[in-house]
């Protein structure tokens, strides 16, 4: 079973129908004892960092979800959910994260140019950067859907793709058991069911 | 690289299509679940749904087929018509709608496109607006094109833009139905005055008039069209193939 942590941020309604179009079971759910029983978890996301980041922290799910990543438990983040998964963000002020990732989320106005509308809303390509489970049925340069002001900066240390809308920024990233998608599988077509499909196929250690 | 979207536009009453529609293959043209899948599958980018039904009762028929389509259709789905309140955002959102279009509901009360970007995100809030020229100014109208507002269209989509609308879609009624190519003046001028994507809406009648329009108003982020899409004369698998061929970057 997938547990998508439900910490009151975001509709949910389209990411669970997109697990039961490829046959997974996943439920919306905040009890701690579903989220240790979960073979896996979706940090999903939407809105601004700050009040998700306090939501997350005040559900106290925060600390459960480090607890299982901790036993190897996979977890995949999605657009806000996988800017949660670093120390901080930049986005109106300073604000903590996870840290489950290092480094920080920063504003595209400030490092793109004027021409580039914000958010970047639309499809963009991937590529590849990491051999990873969620690549396991994508090619290089399919098109995913993304909707975002802020990004993860491209590094060697997590970057799994990169997209491109004025400079190069991650469009997923992976460290060890922890994945995280900037764009929305749940609305990029057949190529976002089958990024969670590859995501279904990781093998954490699951205690 | 972002590419242009091609986005098709579905009007449904009481929960059906309306329009007739003729596919080769398809048994039932007017269920909105079939025909948003047809599109899908022929590469349409994102989806509008746009509810005409006036009564309470038809209203309930397209939350529900709305919730049908989003549980098997994975793409971007927008919903437009009769949307006045923020218990009509919740309504839609909670049935799967990704972004909520007001147009009408904005104009009776402009504090709307704040109070749902607060609540929801600007991305989820599409303004709409219907304009024509009347005297060589361009005009907001209201009631589906049939009333003037009397408010200047450049200014009122600027300040919409400044409330919290995180997407426009501008809808030409000089050039709507006439199928002789988008209002590229009109485009241009609202491409200047804002920074968020502009959605071009209205004129389509044939493959070269999105090209043109890509080319001439490369400020434009996406197409949109109905009749055309619906009654077969342009294939949008086509479309995306001509639109590539001529440089204008698309997802195929």
């Amino acid at each position: 079973m997938i547990a998508i942590l439900d910490y009151g941020v975001g509709n949910l309604f389209s990411l669970t129908c997109s697990f039961r179009a490829i046959g997974k079971e996943a439920v919306v759910t905040k009890d701690p004892a579903r989220i240790r029983a979960a073979e896996r978890l979706i940090l999903p996301g939407v809105g601004a960092f700050a009040d998700a980041a306090k939501k997350l922290r005040d559900s106290g799910l925060d600390v459960l979800l480090k607890e299982e990543v901790a036993k190897g438990k996979p977890l995949l983040g999605i657009c806000l959910g996988m800017q949660l998964l670093f120390e901080k963000s930049y986005e109106y002020g300073e604000h903590e994260g996870l840290g489950l990732i290092k480094g920080s989320i920063l504003p595209f106005a400030e490092h793109i140019g004027e021409e580039y509308k914000i958010p970047q809303i639309g499809w963009n390509r991937l590529h590849l950067t990491q051999s990873i489970p969620l690549w396991k049925y994508v090619n290089e340069g399919d098109f995913v859907y993304f909707v975002h002001s802020y990004f993860a900066p491209s590094s060697d240390a997590y970057t799994a793709a990169e997209a491109e809308y004025g400079i190069p920024f991650s469009a997923a990233v992976a460290k060890g058991n922890v994945y995280g998608c900037q764009f929305h599988p749940e609305k990029s077509g057949n190529v976002g069911l089958s990024i969670l499909r590859g995501f279904c196929e990781t093998e954490g250690r699951v205690c | 690289m972002i590419t242009k979207r091609i986005i098709p536009c579905l009007d449904v009453r009481d929960g059906r299509v309306v329009k007739g529609v003729n596919f080769e293959g398809l048994a039932d043209v007017s269920s909105p679940v079939s025909l948003a899948k047809y599109y899908s599958e022929c590469g349409a980018d994102e989806l509008v749904f746009y509810d005409i039904t006036a009564s309470a009762e038809g209203r309930a028929l397209f939350t529900d087929v709305l919730r049908e389509v989003a549980s098997e259709i994975f793409i971007p789905l927008t919903v437009g018509g009769g949307i006045n309140t923020l218990d009509d955002f919740d309504r839609v959102l909670k049935c799967g709608a990704d972004k909520v279009s007001v147009n009408s509901g904005a104009i009776r009360n402009p504090a709307l496109i704040g109070e749902a970007a607060k609540r929801y995100g600007d991305q989820c809030v599409v303004l709409s607006a219907d304009v024509k020229r009347v005297d060589g100014v361009f005009r907001v109208f209201a009631k589906g094109g049939r009333e003037n507002t009397g408010m200047e269209a450049i200014e009122w989509i600027r300040r919409c833009v400044d409330m919290g609308a995180g997407e426009v879609v501008v809808n030409s009624i000089d050039t709507d139905g006439v199928k002789g190519g988008f209002d590229l003046e009109m485009l241009s001028r609202v491409c200047d005055a804002v920074s968020v994507p502009v959605i071009a809406s209205g004129g389509a009648g044939c493959i070269a008039d999105f090209v043109t329009l890509f080319r001439e108003v490369p400020g434009v982020d996406a197409g949109l069209a109905a009749s055309i899409f619906h009654f077969g004369e342009v294939k949008i698998s086509d479309l995306k193939r001509t639109l590539d061929e001529n440089g204008v970057p698309v997802r195929i």
